[in-house]
């Protein structure tokens, strides 16, 4: 087994944005079953908040190259 | 370079088997040397795209009837989701409808590009090459800060409606940092590399998949490590229609992305 321990590294990194997209979209499915018609104003929020927790995965898939 | 460890194990006693890399997306058609230009297949990809996308757009709405044709039908339910689904919800009734070239262009553009990579024997996702996710970002980067210094009178007007209203004296100063950060490099930073990472990392592994079943199926000599490879070859069926949905997944958060940038730019308020 050959390969390079940044890769390891970008997996650690992508659980946490994994859980917190997880979370987000949890609430946003809730709040859409509670209230359809809150759909529009939920989903812009929802992708605010995905937008922003992504963030975190991608910049350590940017480190992940840098450090190589 | 990405060493999958299942392959290289198969590697090790069959010999020969190349592990699908990055280096696989390197196709040049016209010249070819990594240091000069080159005309290479996402090249190509892209100016298939937009003759395709331009004839067809242009011949469905020359000839508009009030029974729509097939092509009609679908240029209307593409422009209707884009239009209502992500720019009147987005940026808002009173303010959307400037906007709607740039998201109906950067929507459809994409979702072909992105789609490309599943289209048999086009089968290269253009945006899995960092340039053309970063040119497009660049587009929509330059869009909302110039909307947006025009709407909010200036660039000091800009820079001072970054901050929220009704903070603390003592949180000004680093929520104007963190707000400066997400606006100028967080932002387009995340907005190329969500489509670049996406369709490089699900188009490689496809190509492991496939690669690596055919090399299981052929070359390996074992019944048992075949059977694998069928299995692999199943696999990256569903891993097709899987990639499918991303591409189009991608291409909406793109254009939802650019929408509330837009949106940003143009709101009064924070």
């Amino acid at each position: 087994m050959s390969g390079s321990i940044t890769y390891l590294g970008y997996g650690l990194a992508a659980i946490g944005p994994g859980i917190g997209i997880g979370l987000i979209f949890a609430a946003y499915i809730n709040g859409v079953a509670r209230q359809p018609e809150a759909r529009g104003m939920l989903q812009t929020i929802a992708f605010t908040g995905m937008a922003l927790t992504e963030a975190l995965a991608i910049l350590g898939l940017v480190f992940a190259f840098v450090f190589k | 370079m990405l060493s999958v460890p299942l392959m290289a194990g198969v590697a090790t006693d069959g010999g020969g088997f190349q592990t699908p890399s990055t280096n696989d997306f390197w196709w040049p058609l016209i010249g070819g040397d990594h240091n000069n230009f080159a005309f290479t297949r996402p090249s190509l990809v892209m100016l298939i795209s937009v003759v395709v996308l331009g004839w067809f757009f242009v011949s469905v709405s020359s000839r508009l009837s009030v029974v729509p044709s097939k092509r009609q039908w679908l240029a209307e339910q593409v422009y209707d989701f884009v239009r209502n689904g992500i720019g009147r919800d987005v940026i808002g009734a009173k303010d959307f409808k400037p906007f709607l070239p740039l998201l109906f262009t950067m929507f459809t553009l994409i979702l072909f590009n992105n789609v490309a990579g599943v289209i048999p024997f086009v089968q290269y996702p253009t945006t899995s090459r960092i340039a053309f996710p970063i040119i497009l970002t660049l587009v929509v980067y330059v869009t909302y800060h110039v909307v947006a210094i025009r709407r909010k009178g200036g660039v000091f007007g800009y820079l001072k409606s970054l901050v929220p209203p009704g903070l603390p004296g003592w949180l000004r100063p680093i929520m104007f940092i963190l707000e400066v950060l997400t606006y100028f490099f967080v932002r387009p930073l995340t907005l190329a590399l969500r489509l670049f990472g996406n369709m490089m990392a699900g188009h490689l592994m496809l190509l492991v998949f496939i690669v690596g079943g055919e090399y299981l199926l052929l070359h390996s000599g074992s019944i048992a490590l075949g059977g694998a490879g069928v299995l692999s070859f199943a696999f990256s069926i569903v891993m097709t229609f899987f990639e499918l949905l991303i591409e189009f997944l991608q291409a909406f958060i793109f254009t939802m992305l650019t929408a509330l940038y837009l949106s940003d730019a143009v709101s009064e308020h924070h």
